[in-house]
């Protein structure tokens, strides 16, 4: 295995996803099998390789820092699970 | 009508053989005849797409017609259409109507492109056979028991089974391309930067372009002219003038050098579907082309590449749902964590969690350089493999796929195995190349497609390619019999 259930709890942790306690020895599964052909990238030799972020290695755009969009608060509110006030309501953080 | 390429609607509706209106209405027609066998659409918008065709046949009495004007086109549900349901294939975008319209969208729409409804698609684009669709499965109009392929599946299957001319679709790692192949019609995966990705929602970004799908190379020209082009909302888009890519279509191929990747002709390729794509390219012989033995020597390693740098990037543009601003939220939520996480896990598929959960792996603490930078690393060197064949080569040629449609549940089991699925596509998109999926025989009375890659924004060449073969070939004109064809 190259993964173990523990760290894969951990990670979903991280990426903010409950997994069912029936499901992670099959999550477990699945993944250590992804992660097991990936491996195979570990024999390349890439020393002296730059790292590629882009195809096209384009650098990052800049404009000039200048308002070009209005207000649209109402639009993106309207499709919210819960607003109120203009304000996006979730559960409370502070008792 | 429904049997017309976009080209020989758009000179029925110039030529005033029939308007805008009654081609749509005869389309809608169809839909409600026929996607039930075949699921390709997640929504059709009838009222807002008779509405555009009235506004296209006004436009055109005006004097003002493009010649996509009147044309009725879908959108796979990636693209965000405004006022208009963007699910993504996902339960977590089910409600999803998005505020604005993607800039494709835009585009076609400002031609006077009629948006006929929004097709199918694996969940966030993650799969190869739409069987992750929240939305259940497409299916292949040649055989319905089989897959249509994905993610775009419900824009090809749509467009083979003749229920729109065109489509949208996009390609992260074969998406347009193997899908097209599957279901016999003709997709191009524009290089990465032609087409913007403002409004279509991000699987891998750095990998992610839109394109077109329809039934020959010289719809794609027409739609890619409309589409592609400098956006200057998406950074990632190339400031290159976009060429006249119908006026480029009819060169003859005398003198063309083709490279065939000898990697893409070994262990892995089904016989049948070998033999089809090297009758294909002795056609392409026949027309002037010499044939090239090229190698690209990194091309075991691609899927592995991809399958890091593509969940990586996921893991990051997913994380925005979170069932606050939009989107599925999770019931009586006890806390925000477990409105995150409950949310997370209700609104997501196994596919999309298993890449989420992949991904956030190669991105952690202590994983990062034996991961994600020796992935990058890697796919610098898939690059210079295709930099160093086109030195001696014009255009790249082989198999799309590595055989023809397989049946429905036949690898939904196995991530790897269906992994596998796109292993002659995906290092195109990790070297952001564009590629042309044209079809090029039947195995089993299922559609092969062969695959054309060419040198970073050198789509005119690929369609020029492509267009000369649709013209030598009938393999692209034929039907499946659910659609009214002889297949």
């Amino acid at each position: 295995m190259t993964i173990e259930q523990d760290e894969i709890e951990k990670i979903a942790a991280l990426a903010r996803i409950r997994i069912d306690a029936g499901q992670i020895g099959e999550v477990t599964r699945r993944i250590d099998a992804i992660l097991a052909m990936v491996e195979q990238l570990q024999a390349a030799d890439t020393s002296g390789v730059e790292p590629m972020a882009n195809p096209l290695d384009a650098t990052q755009a800049l404009r000039p820092d200048e308002v070009t969009e209005g207000n649209q608060r109402d639009a993106f509110q309207a499709i919210a699970p819960a607003v109120e006030d203009g304000l996006y309501l979730v559960p409370r953080v502070i008792d | 009508m429904h049997e017309f390429t976009v080209a020989q609607l758009a000179e029925g509706l110039h030529e005033g053989r029939f308007t805008s209106e009654e081609l749509t209405r005869a389309l809608l027609e169809r839909v409600q005849a026929l996607d039930s066998r075949i699921n390709s659409f997640i929504t059709v918008d009838e009222d807002g797409a008779l509405a555009a065709a009235r506004a296209a046949d006004a436009r055109r009495a005006a004097g003002s017609a493009h010649t996509l004007t009147g044309i009725p086109i879908a959108h796979k549900d990636i693209f965000c259409t405004d006022g208009l349901r963007t699910s993504c294939g996902s339960r977590m975008l089910d409600n999803f109507v998005p505020p604005y319209d993607a800039t494709v969208v835009n585009k076609l729409h400002a031609a006077g492109a009629v948006t006929l409804g929004k097709t199918n698609m694996d969940e966030f684009a993650m799969g190869s056979s739409n069987e992750t669709s929240y939305y259940g499965p497409a299916r292949n109009p040649w055989n319905i028991e089989h897959v249509p392929g994905g993610s775009s599946g419900g824009s090809a299957a749509a467009v083979a089974a003749r229920l729109v001319p065109a489509a949208t679709g996009t390609d992260t790692g074969g998406s347009i391309r193997q899908p097209a192949a599957l279901c016999g019609i003709t997709g191009l995966k524009p290089t990465y930067g032609r087409v913007s990705r403002l409004g279509m929602i991000a699987f891998a970004s750095s990998l992610d372009q839109g394109g077109p799908m329809a039934r020959t190379a010289e719809d794609c020209a027409l739609l890619l002219g409309a589409m592609a082009g400098h956006d200057p909302l998406d950074s990632t888009s190339a400031k290159v003038p976009v060429p006249d890519y119908s006026a480029a279509l009819a060169a003859g191929l005398e003198g063309l050098r083709i490279g065939l990747p000898v990697e893409y002709f070994g262990e892995g390729l089904d016989g049948a579907t070998g033999t089809a794509v090297r009758a294909a390219l002795a056609e392409l012989e026949q027309l002037g082309a010499t044939l090239v033995d090229v190698s690209l020597p990194h091309t075991h390693l691609a899927i592995a590449t991809y399958y890091i740098i593509a969940p990586a990037e996921a893991s990051t543009n997913l994380s925005r749902y979170d069932g606050v601003r939009y989107g599925y939220r999770c019931d009586n939520p006890e806390d925000l964590m477990d409105l995150y996480t409950r949310t997370r896990e209700e609104g997501f598929g196994d596919e999309v969690k298993r890449r989420i959960l992949v991904g956030t792996y190669a991105l952690s603490a202590g994983y990062y350089d034996a991961y994600y930078r020796k992935a990058q690393q890697v796919r610098r060197l898939v690059q210079q493999d295709f930099t160093d064949a086109f030195e001696r080569v014009d255009v790249i040629a082989g198999p799309t796929t590595p055989g023809p449609a397989f049946a429905l549940g036949a690898k939904s089991d196995d991530p790897v195995a269906m992994y596998l699925e796109d292993i002659y596509t995906l290092a195109v998109n990790l070297a952001g190349l564009p590629g042309l999926s044209v079809p090029a025989g039947r195995v089993d009375g299922l559609p092969v497609g062969l695959q054309l890659v060419g040198r970073h924004f050198d789509e005119a060449r690929l369609l020029n390619v492509g267009h000369r073969f649709q013209q030598a070939t009938d393999w692209h004109t034929q039907a499946p019999a659910l659609a009214g064809g002889g297949g």
